[in-house]
């Protein structure tokens, strides 16, 4: 006869990266350094709303950009070319970034000398809303082929992000997607996150996401670059 | 999907629990995860077995709960149960509010116990 004995753990199976994430954004505040965390699905227009945004911001802020996204070794490359630091995450089959790892690539960016940091996530809806990076405020993209029932499949993501930005909006004549089904969702899901409908092929309706970047990237780091 | 990371870290925590208690083996471990979570049992327990090899948790069953998904209204302040995929589309069941509600329950990844002998 074997005892078996009962050991009470009540322990939360993700503390650590929790704790890590806390640790960080102290770190960042300290720093002076706003990290935004960008999460899509695959080919929704992360690397070109990033590029767009470079180019607006560029002149006023300092910016590195830490990539993640599988493709991202051509993703990389036209960000450099863009101007901006980028360092280059070996993600190898992982399906999102923990703190940890966004750590790494901040130090091996060199975070201190930069007033914003965005981070391109990997490219799922699923795994990167578990996951706190760390980052100061996490924006989500939707593309407008991916339709307006997302928010119902992956509520967790949606209700996790700061701001949405809906892209793609030059292929809204082609489609059935309806905003105002989409804003119903978002209300009832997170009636706090910004909305932004932009177009990051032709520019329209940049201003818009670029301003609120520069504002929030302002308030955190103590003056208005603006 | 990230079944991988969190069963790493239920392995971690039980390993440091069971060295804790000097145990010999570890028989079950029962988990609360919320229903938000997209992790799959199945899978989970395929992790586990396949990270465990050679530890003391080898073998080890996972009891997984499901922890409901609960909302409050912020208007009326009642709490009510609802399935994933109807959160984007809900409706206070008693003052009728089409949002503004908050999460109170269904985000878990908790170890509550294990067995062992
Ligand atoms: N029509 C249209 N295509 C876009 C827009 N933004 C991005 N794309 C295209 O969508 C594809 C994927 O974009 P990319 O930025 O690489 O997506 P990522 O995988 O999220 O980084 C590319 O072919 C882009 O040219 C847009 O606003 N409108
Ligand atoms: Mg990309
Ligand atoms: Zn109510």
């Amino acid at each position: 006869m074997s005892d078996i004995k009962l050991i009470e753990v009540k322990e939360e199976i993700l503390s650590d990266n929790d704790a890590a994430a806390r640790e960080l954004r102290e770190t960042l505040g300290k720093e002076k350094t706003f990290v935004v965390n960008l999460m899509s699905s695959p080919g929704a227009g992360k690397t070109t709303l990033l590029l767009q945004t470079i180019a607006a911001l560029k002149d006023r802020f300092r910016i590195g950009v830490i990539e993640a996204d599988i493709d991202s070794m051509v993703d990389a490359e036209k960000i450099r070319n863009a101007g901006v630091a980028c360092v280059q995450l070996k993600t190898g089959g992982f399906c999102h970034l923990d703190s940890r790892m966004v750590k790494q690539g901040l130090a091996a960016l060199d975070s201190p000398a930069f007033d914003i940091v965005f981070i391109e996530n990997i490219g799922n809806l699923v795994c990167p809303a578990e996951f706190d990076t760390g980052a100061i405020k996490n924006a989500m993209i939707l593309s407008v082929p991916e339709g307006d029932d997302k928010p119902l499949k992956y509520p967790l993501m949606f209700s996790t992000s700061d701001a949405l930005v809906i892209n793609k909006t030059d292929m809204l004549s082609l489609s059935d997607f309806d905003i105002d089904i989409l804003r119903g969702h978002i209300g009832r899901l997170n009636p706090g996150m910004q909305l932004f409908e932009v177009s990051a092929k032709t520019g329209e309706g940049m201003e818009g996401w670029t301003q609120w970047i520069g504002e929030q990237a302002s308030v955190f780091i103590g003056h208005n670059l603006l | 999907m990230h079944e991988l990371p969190v069963t790493e870290n239920i392995l971690k925590i039980v390993q440091k629990h069971a060295e804790k208690n000097t145990v010999r083996r570890v028989v079950s471990i029962t988990l609360d995860v919320g229903a938000m979570s997209d992790l799959e049992d199945e899978w989970m327990q395929h992790y586990f077995d396949y990270l465990s090899r050679n530890t003391v948790a080898e073998g080890a069953r996972l009891i997984i709960h499901r922890v409901p998904i609960v909302l409050r209204c912020n208007n009326c302040e009642k709490a009510f149960e609802i399935e994933k995929d109807e959160i984007g589309r809900s409706r206070c069941p008693d003052c009728g509010a089409e949002g503004n509600f908050s999460l109170e329950s269904g985000r878990q990844y908790y170890i509550r116990e294990m067995q062992a002998e």
